[in-house]
């Protein structure tokens, strides 16, 4: 049953997925890009179990090399999107 | 009450509020916003995960945090604008080796049937990710050659690849061990797959493969989620490979090629396209000054080609002067200007340019015959009129930004050599065409003097 209701959450979001980015337009897309990769760093949520699970230490290894590169990727990707997105000023602003 | 349950609670709050950021991604006016909530949706998130009553020790959580925050928030302070399809890239390669990680330590804890073939997909699309985005990397940032790598035999090399994955995934699965080595050979054949799978993609057609990591990135995390059972990975991690997908799709539909003509053909080298005969019209600076002084409606058109020469801030400077002249100014971007989609765009915010004056191929077309002088920068194959007529070239169906039909074309270019595909380009022989050879700063640069 497990199985079946995490599907279910999966068909959903996915859907959800092409319904939010379709009407994204292109002068966004390189923020859209790497604000969505920030968020492909959520593997950090369960990266934190395995690097602090204490179970074994090859497991620990894993989890910590885990941790380190899903940071990188949120903290590097939502502060370069927000660097990019902070330059996108309209007529009204950039006049300033 | 249930920590298990407040987690879970708290997955949902950040799911909704990665959703409402994405959807805040859709205007630039509350993009920073919505960018802003989406990490906030993550806060919450990774405070939850911290709270699993499974963890014993925070020492090494905290190791890796510190290292990657670090790492992380330095790399974005440093990288310039020009450079930000290799970061994402490289972010997108991060994402992908630590969804790898996720996935093989899964195998030290509990394991049935379901979690032990979503282990090796997190393994396999994770470890992929991981090294063609490190391939991608490179070719970006010239490391290494970035046109396309073909040798013979490479389809059947990389279908054998495909096959041994998948045979060795079985083995794994029918006995499933930390120390058994068809999890080494499943883990090394999926690193050596992404490294086959980017190599025979040349430097333009990189806007698609960006896209088509970041879908995977984020399947990848989707697949991990699978193997620990976590709903915030899955709902995060599908978000995100919808979005890549939608956007390889915007990529390949912008060059008229289907996505597996894209990944399994080196561009260019099938067909080569008439040869072209006609004679080339070079201007001068200074007759281009006065050309720009008397136009009323003036559209750039940049390419990758700007990036290279740094010519964002020059160009925004030459469009305020033209302003200032009584001229309408625009800049026509095409979608797969660049190196990976709306490249353009960031650099010329960069470049203080107002989103507004940013226009879509689609917007530009219909009324480009009222501009009277459209200004290519750097761009070749996006602007190359045999798309439309020649049906015998590489590009042809390929919708361009129909500059020849402008009053007048200027083209910025350093010599007559052809495009990254090596198609000939009619537009530089075309009657209302003037070349101005040189290098785009300098001579925009040289445009500008001649104005004050």
């Amino acid at each position: 049953m497990e199985v079946v209701f995490l599907t279910f959450i999966l068909v959903l979001a996915i859907s959800l997925g092409f319904e939010l980015i379709s009407k994204v337009p292109a002068t966004l897309h390189t923020p859209l890009m790497s604000g969505a990769n920030a968020i492909s760093g959520i593997t950090l949520a369960g990266a934190l179990l395995s690097a602090g699970a204490q179970s074994e230490q090859m497991a620990t290894i894993l989890g910590t090399a885990a941790v380190a590169f899903a940071t990188i990727n949120v903290v590097g990707g939502y502060l370069v999107t927000d660097r990019m997105l902070a330059m996108f000023k309209s007529k009204s602003e950039s006049g300033r | 009450m249930n920590i298990d349950l407040i987690a879970n609670f708290s997955y949902i709050v950040a799911a909704l509020l990665f959703i409402v950021g994405l959807k805040m991604l859709g205007s630039p006016a509350t993009a920073r916003r919505g960018n802003w909530l989406s990490s906030v949706g993550m806060l919450v998130a990774v405070t939850a995960g911290l709270f699993n009553k499974g963890i014993i020790t925070y020492d090494w959580i905290i190791v890796g945090m510190i290292v990657g925050a670090i790492i992380g928030a330095t790399a974005a302070r440093l990288v310039a604008m020009t450079s930000m399809p290799e970061m994402v890239a490289l972010f997108n390669g991060f994402g992908g080796i630590a969804s790898l990680l996720v996935g093989w330590a899964a195998l030290f804890g509990v394991t049935t049937d379901f979690t032990v073939v979503t282990i090796c997909l997190a393994m396999l699309i994770g470890g992929l990710t991981f090294t063609g985005s490190l391939v991608a990397f490179a070719k970006l940032s010239e490391l290494i050659n970035s046109k396309a790598l073909v040798f013979p035999g490479q389809r059947f090399f990389n279908g054998l690849l495909l096959i041994a994955i998948i045979a060795i995934a079985v083995l794994f699965y029918m006995e499933p061990a930390v120390d058994s080595k068809f999890l080494y050979a499943l883990i090394g054949l999926s690193l050596l797959l992404g490294i086959m799978a980017v190599i025979p993609i040349g430097g333009a057609d990189m806007p698609v493969v960006i896209s088509l990591l970041n879908s995977y990135s984020g399947i990848a995390a989707c697949a991990a989620g699978f193997a620990i059972n976590n709903n915030i990975l899955i709902v995060a991690g599908s978000l995100v490979g919808a979005s890549g997908i939608i956007l390889t799709k915007i990529m390949c539909k912008a060059m008229n090629r289907s996505l597996a003509n894209v990944l399994f053909s080196g561009f260019g080298a099938v067909k080569t396209g008439k040869a072209i005969e006609g004679v080339v019209k070079p201007i001068n600076v200074e007759d281009a000054y006065y050309i720009l002084e008397a136009a009323t409606n003036v559209s750039f058109v940049p390419g990758y080609g700007m990036a290279v020469a740094q010519a964002q801030h020059v160009v925004k400077e030459l469009g305020k002067i033209l302003e200032a002249n009584g001229c309408e100014v625009s800049y026509a971007i095409h979608p797969v200007a660049g190196r990976m989609p709306g490249h353009m765009n960031v650099l010329l915010a960069e470049a203080d340019v107002p989103y507004e004056q940013l226009l879509e191929m689609d917007e530009i077309n219909p009324r480009i015959e009222t501009v009277d002088v459209a200004i290519v920068i750097g761009a070749n194959d996006v602007v190359n009129p045999s798309a439309r007529t020649d049906e015998d070239s590489p590009i042809y169906g390929m919708p361009i930004i129909d500059v020849d039909k402008a009053r007048t074309v200027f083209v910025l270019k350093r010599s007559m050599a052809s495009g990254f595909a090596g198609v000939p380009n009619p537009l530089f022989f075309g009657e209302n065409t003037r070349m101005l050879f040189g290098d785009a700063k300098e001579s925009i640069s040289g445009v500008i003097a001649e104005f004050s």
